[in-house]
Order: C-alpha cells, then structure tokens, then sequence
C-alpha cells in the first residue's frame, strides 16, 4: 500500500511539469501582454520595457519558465498585473470555488445516488422513467440555460433568492449555483448508478444476502450498494478537479469570484502568472483527486489490493 | 416504498435550502443623508493610484476620492477651478498655479503645492512604472526623468515644477500650450498626501484622498465600501451617506441585481438588454451623450492604403456604411451617427461641428461604388475588419458595418470580419503593424477639449496614432492651435485641422456613443457625466 502510494506520487512529478509546461507555453503563444495595459494606446516604449522586466517578461520563455518553476518551489507563484501577489488571488478565490465544489459534490452524492437506486431498484417503473426523461433534459440542457434560467425565476420572479452571491460567498448562498453547478454530473451520477444497481442486484452476493435473511436495508446498502459504487467513485474524484476548473460559467452567471473568475480574468488581460498558478494548482488538485479515488477502491472492494 | 422516502427527503431538502436562502435580504434604510447606496462596478486593470489609472473602473473611484486643481462640470464637461484659486499665463508657456487655503486629505493632512508637485514628479518618473506618464510629457524635464527609449534616466524631478511658497508652484511646458490648464481636471494630475509616499503599499490597499468620499475599506476584486467625508471642504459634498462599489464579473449580471432589487445602480446596460430596458425601468433608465467615438482607422504604414487615390477608397468605404440603421438596429439609438471626428459633449463653443463631416459621412450605396472604383478598388479586392471580440459588442457592429460595404458595392466578399481573441493581442498587432486593414479605433476623451479628439490620434507619431497617419499640414495647424492663447481662435484652428482629416479621410467616423445606466427605485438625482461616470455625490437616496 504505502510503496504504491510513493510510486503514484513519483508518477505525479513528470505530469505536473508537463502540464505547467504546456499552460506556460500556450499563454504565451497569445503575444505580448503588455500591449493592453496601457489601454486604447500603446505604452510609450521605456515604460512598457520596466513593467516588461518587472513581470520577467524581456527573457527567453525557457528561461522564464525556470525561473517560474523555481520560484513555485519557494511558494512563489509572481504578482498579477493589477499588483497582486497570485498567492493573494488564490487564497481569496480558491476557498470561495471550494465551498462551490462541496455543495455541488453533496448534491451529486446525496440527490444523484438516492436517485440512481430508486431508479436502479424499481427498473422499467414510472418512477424510472420519470427519473430517466428527467435526467436526459438536465444533460441536453447547457449549464448556462439552467444558470440563468433558475436564476430569473428565484431570484427576480419569486425573489427567493439573491441573483448574485456576495464577496463572502456563505454556504447558503451558494446552494442554487451549487445545484447548477453540480446538474449535470448528477444525471450521470443518476445514471450510473442506477446502471450499476440494475446490473449488480441478480448477481450471486446479493441472493445469498436475502437468502441469509438479511434486512432489505441492510442488504441494498452494504451488500448491493458498495459494490456499485466503484464507478461511481471513480467520476466524482474526476468530477471534482472538472468542477473548480470548469466553474467559470456558474460563477460568471452568480457573480462568484471564485477560481472561475480570476481564470477569465487572467487569460483575458494575458497574465501568465495567474494563468499558470491557478492551473498549476488545479493540476495538483486533479492529481490527488484520482489518486484517493484509486485507493478508495480497495475499501469498497477488498478483493483490490495495492503492492 | 422505502425508496420513494429517500427521494422525497432529498427533495425536501433542496426546497429547504432554497427557502433558508431567502432570508438576508437587504434591509432598506430611510436616512438620506446617511443612506449607503451600492453600484455595479469591474476590478481595475492596474494599481490604483492617479497616474497609473488609465480605465474607466479604476478612474470612477479617483473621482470620487480626489479633487484636482480642475474639475470638469458633470453637465456641461467646462473646466472649472477646483482647488485652483488661479492659474496665471502671460505666454503660453510659463503657468503660476495658487492653490486654495483651507483643503486637507482625509487623513488631516493639509494639501499644499508640494503635495501636486511631488505627485506630479512620481507620476513622471519612469522609475515608478506609472501608466500614465506621458500626461506629464507637455512639461519641461520630462525627456530627462522619463527618457523614451532605451535612455538612462538623469534627473528625479521635473525640471519645469517649481514650488515658490506654501501654496502656489510653477509650471514651465517645453511648447506653448493654451489650453493647458484646462487638462488639469484629468485624475493624473491629482495631489497626493505624504503617506502615499511613506508607506506605498498601505496607500495601494487603502487610497487616502482628499475627494468627498473617502475608502473605509477596499477588498480587492470584490468591493470597495467609500462613505461621505464629514469634513470634505469643497462645495460638492456628498448627498449620501456612501457608495459600496460592487465588482461584477458580467454586466448582465448586474443587471439582474438591479431589477431584482439587489442593487441600486448599474452603470453599464448589457447590449442584450437594450430592448427591454425601458420597459423594465421606465424613466431610471438613463441614455446620455459621452465623450466617446468610434471610428475605423487604416494602416498608413501598409503601401497599398498609402497610395495616391486611396483617400477616395476611404471615403467610398465612409459612404458605404449606412450609420443611421445600424446605430437604430444594433444599438437601439444609444449610438447617434456621427458626423465629424469629435464628439457632441463638447459642444458648439467647445469645437463639436455637426456635419463637418458633410457628404462623406452620408450613406449613399451608387456614389460609394463610384468613388470606390475612381480610386483604384478595394486593395486585394476586399477589406478586413479587425476587432477585438473579448468585450463590448463588437463583433455585431463589425458585422453590421460589413454588410452594409458589402450591400452597397453588391459584392458579398468586398469587406469581411476579422475577430482578435483578446484586447491585448489585438494591441500587440497594432503596435507591431501586423494589421492589413481598417481596424476599431474607439476612443475615449481624457478631457473635454477638442485637441484631445485630434492630436493623440492623427498627429505625426502620437501616443494613440495606431494607423500612423502623417500629414504636415494637419501637424501644422495643431501646433498653431495650441500656440494660440485665445480659446476660440484656438478651437477654430483646431476645426481647420479637423477638415484636413476630412478631406483625406484618415479615418472614418462612425458613432457617438452615449453613456447608459439603470436605478433603483431608492435613488434620485442620477446623472452621467460627459466621460459616462455617474455623478455620486449628487445622487440621493431615500
């Protein structure tokens, strides 16, 4: 267990270069930042040279991206163009576009599994039909529509909510973009789950169990849910990196200033240094993600066993 | 059955949740005077300081918490003596500035003329990377404290700045320039108090000004809360009790605030929205004219736009372009088609023609053809549009404009669209030349005068002169314009120049565009001043 743990960690090192590599050399592929700073006019040549050095920007880009990847090491992540530290940018957005995941995550738990099982149990019935059409409209649906959408009704037509979410982003607040946020993976949660259920509930295990005599909660929970869940697990720990780095859209529509937002910000205004941060951070975030997710299976599933 | 249990409690949850939200709304106030109002606002690009802040965002805030020697009247955009007491000139040249006893900053401290002079110098310096320098050009020293290429820098202060007593300073420029004391309600020129300098980065995180307002606290890229400064001095204090400037990532969605009562003021209607908005607001929904063009420039630099002749293609293209439709379709009149290269807001006595631009500027499908064809065709046999489509509208318009080229020549590929990711490309391919064809070229006064309207943007190598047009006469008047020192001699100079740009069509004009915004039903007395900035201190909140 412990030598698969240090090999997958190892294994991160290349991809994290790698992808920080990549985002590094595709930002600054788009051209010379410093052009638009100065606004509808060109920055007169001196100064446009001081702010060129003062971001690193007069040195080759390999260069750059050394001096980038030495920096980070000492938790130097450079300044953003409006004289911000990114570090500063991270910890004001990143703890913001958590909170987002999380509701949006519990959702996906709470409502896309419940749902998979009624579904899964009572296959070929109303209820799973119902669920089924259900789930197909919130897939074709695109998560701007549903943004907007719900957000006209509660927040402007029944004034149930507000349509924006405050600079402190409260848990409460962010229940509504959390459900947009989260819509989609639920129907897939829904209908894997479901999927699997269906699927797993004639197999042998499950007719011992009630042969055993076991009670009807006892045997879906711990016998028939455990073990179809495995591919569940594995797309919500993937979920999770795609739900903080693909918030810009819910967080555009609420007014969340979360990690979607300083995205946007960054690649409109060209500012490597966000850019790549905030990227270098979410790869991190993804890398770990699947790495619990792998070793989650070996507690669902004992028969898995890491060495 | 138990199945169904589990489905309902979620759902039972969610409506819950839904319902918990619903409460924290904002409780409304009834005090007026110490009524707190909120305002759509965007994160600022730079460091906010005076000479650093070149964008509308950052420049709202300047205005609220900094008065200058000058202050543009909100209504009528005339330069009037804010702290000035007087600014005397006997040639042009030479300028002695007293500045008003009895004003302090915020924080106590007196304002003197060492507090515009110092401001000032940093402001030039090139050590200090401020975005604005080149306002500081006009005065003498400044190729020495802010040498333009690759020089290294001599002097720390402007050698044209003198402080001669407590409260008056001269002013020496390297040319004659009339109109200069009428630049000085530009935000760059702002003063500044010593802790500005003494502790640069508590300034950045809380701006001290000597404004009506002044910052209680300031979280960067979300909100700024300013509140009414008891003790401001000037006759323009605040009729509320503050403003919390809000940061919105999408006006759309400051919108929805505003008709969901969430927010007071939204300065900035979404093009999408312009069709509703009368009807969602009524009479708060505000339409006014701002120093703001939008024109087409050409690249001067490219030999098949240079060419002899080429001035008729330019003016076939002008007449190609039916502005009335558009301005009426695509921007629901809050664009009016613009007839010379100025904008209205100036007004007549301040250099604003109407129909200078005379027939050049009217549609006219068959005299476009005609005039297109006498000069030679369209290089290449069509033109492209370059614009950046990150923000604004542009691309609609861009589009309109093409087919109404395209309409008029009965040619579907005379002129098509040619999209820029960001801003910044889009200036990176200016700067280097890269560009083919005519390219947007809005632009947004600085200050209220008609020389701001021609020298930045067709003058021989100007900051804004992105096209890099040249033409010696046009120089010449300029430079005769702002040698004058009779204001109206100055101005009708300054048309004379304007006409030379006509008549080779250096860029054409396409609209004036007006200033929008919508309140709530809380607020009176909203308006928009001449740079499309509402007027906060005069707004009143019940």
């Amino acid at each position: 267990m412990g030598r698969y743990v240090v090999r997958r960690l190892l294994q991160m090192v290349p991809v994290f270069i790698g992808a920080t590599l990549l985002i590094f050399l595709m930002v600054n592929v788009m051209g010379d930042p410093i052009a638009g700073l100065c606004g509808e006019r060109e920055c007169d040549p001196a100064t446009a040279a001081r702010l060129r050095q003062e971001f690193g920007l007069d040195k080759p880009v390999w260069q750059q991206y050394l001096t980038y990847m030495g920096n980070l090491f000492t938790g130097d992540f450079g300044t953003a163009f409006n004289g911000q530290p990114v570090t500063e940018l991270m910890g004001s957005a990143f703890p913001v576009t958590v909170r987002l995941t999380l509701v949006a995550i519990l959702f996906e738990i709470v409502i896309g599994v419940t749902l998979g099982v009624v579904t899964g149990l009572h296959r070929g019935r109303p209820v799973d039909t119902g669920v089924l059409l259900l789930t197909l409209v919130v897939i074709s649906v695109p998560t701007f529509v549903t943004g907007l959408l719900l957000q006209l009704l509660l927040g402007v037509e029944w004034g149930w909510i507000k349509p924006s979410v405050s600079s402190e982003a409260r848990f409460d607040e962010l229940i509504v973009p959390g459900l947009v946020l989260a819509s989609v993976s639920l129907a897939y949660v829904t209908r894997l789950t479901r999927t699997s259920i269906a699927e797993n509930r004639r197999s042998d295990y499950v007719r011992t169990a009630v042969a055993k005599g076991l009670p009807r909660h006892r045997v879906i929970t711990r016998h028939l849910l455990r073990n179809s869940l495995i591919p569940v697990v594995t797309f919500i720990g993937t979920d999770i990196g795609a739900l903080m780095g693909g918030a810009i859209v819910t967080e555009r529509i609420f007014n969340i200033h979360g990690v979607g937002y300083q995205l946007y910000q960054g690649i409109l205004r060209q500012n490597t240094q966000t850019v790549v941060g905030f990227v270098t951070v979410l790869v991190l975030v993804f890398l770990i993600a699947n790495l619990l997710v792998d070793l989650l299976y070996a507690v669902l599933d004992p028969r898995i066993r890491y060495v | 059955m138990r199945g169904r249990t589990h489905a309902t409690w979620a759902a039972g949850a969610v409506a819950a949740a839904l319902v918990a939200t619903a409460c924290g709304g904002g409780g409304g106030s009834s005090g007026d005077t110490a009524a707190v109002l909120s305002s759509s606002w965007g994160d600022p690009q730079n460091p906010l300081e005076p000479a650093n802040t070149n964008e509308v965002q950052g420049g709202k805030v300047l205005d609220m918490i900094f008065r200058g020697l000058k202050r543009y009247n909100p209504d009528t955009g005339e330069a009037e003596d804010m702290l000035a007491e007087s600014i005397k000139t006997s040639d042009s040249q030479n300028f002695t500035v007293t500045v008003k006893d009895g004003w302090t900053f915020s924080n106590g401290e007196p304002v003197t003329a060492r507090s515009f002079v110092d401001a000032w110098n940093y402001g030039a310096s090139l050590r200090n990377n401020q975005r604005n320098a080149y306002f500081f050009g006009y005065i003498e020293g400044y190729d020495k404290v802010h040498p333009e290429s690759g020089g290294k820098q001599t002097a720390d202060t402007l050698s044209g700045l003198r402080v001669t007593g407590e409260r008056t300073f001269t002013v020496r420029l390297a040319q004659k320039f009339s109109t200069f004391p009428d630049t000085l309600g530009y935000p760059a020129y702002a003063p500044l108090p010593r802790a500005f300098f003494d502790d640069h980065d508590a300034w950045l995180s809380k701006p001290v000004g000597n404004g009506p307002y002044a910052v209680e606290s300031y979280i960067k890229g979300s909100q700024m809360s300013l509140r009414a400064w008891d003790a401001y001095p000037g006759d323009d204090k605040a009729q509320n009790g503050g403003v919390d400037l809000k940061v919105y990532t999408d006006n759309n969605t400051a919108y929805t605030d505003l008709l969901a009562g969430n927010l007071d003021l939204a300065d900035d209607i979404p093009a999408a929205q312009l069709r509703n908005v009368r009807q969602d607001l009524g009479d708060r929904y505000l339409n006014t004219p701002a120093g703001i063009i939008q024109t087409l420039a050409f690249p001067y630099y490219d030999a098949a736009w240079d060419k002899p002749g080429m001035d008729k293609v330019r003016k076939g293209l002008s007449r190609a372009i039916n502005r009335e439709q558009i301005t009426r379709t695509i921007f629901q009149k809050t664009r009016t088609p613009a007839t010379d290269w100025t904008s209205p807001v100036l007004g007549v006595d301040g250099g604003f023609k109407e129909g200078l631009c005379g027939e050049w500027c009217r549609y006219d499908a068959a005299a476009a053809k005609k005039l297109i064809q006498e000069g030679g065709g369209l290089p290449g046999g069509q033109v492209r549009i370059t614009f950046n489509a990150d923000t604004g509208s542009h691309k609609q318009w861009v589009d309109a404009v093409c087919n109404s080229i395209n309409n008029a020549l009965g040619n579907d590929r005379a002129c098509v669209s040619s999209p820029v990711g960001t801003f910044a490309d889009f200036r990176n391919q200016i700067s280097e030349r890269k560009l083919v064809g005519p390219f947007r070229a809005g632009w947004q006064m600085d200050y209220p005068l008609i020389q701001n309207f021609l020298q930045p943007l067709y003058y021989t190598n100007a900051s804004s002169n992105d096209g890099k047009w040249s033409n010696q006469q046009f120089d010449d008047l300029v430079d005769r314009a702002n040698a004058e020192s009779d204001t109206a001699t100055a101005v009708r100079t300054f048309q004379q120049a304007e006409e030379v740009v006509r008549d080779n069509m250096a860029a054409i004009p396409l609209w004036y565009q007006n200033g929008s915004a919508g309140y709530s039903q809380r607020l009176s007395d909203v308006k928009l001043n001449p740079f499309s900035v509402p007027v906060y201190d005069q707004i009143k909140v019940s």
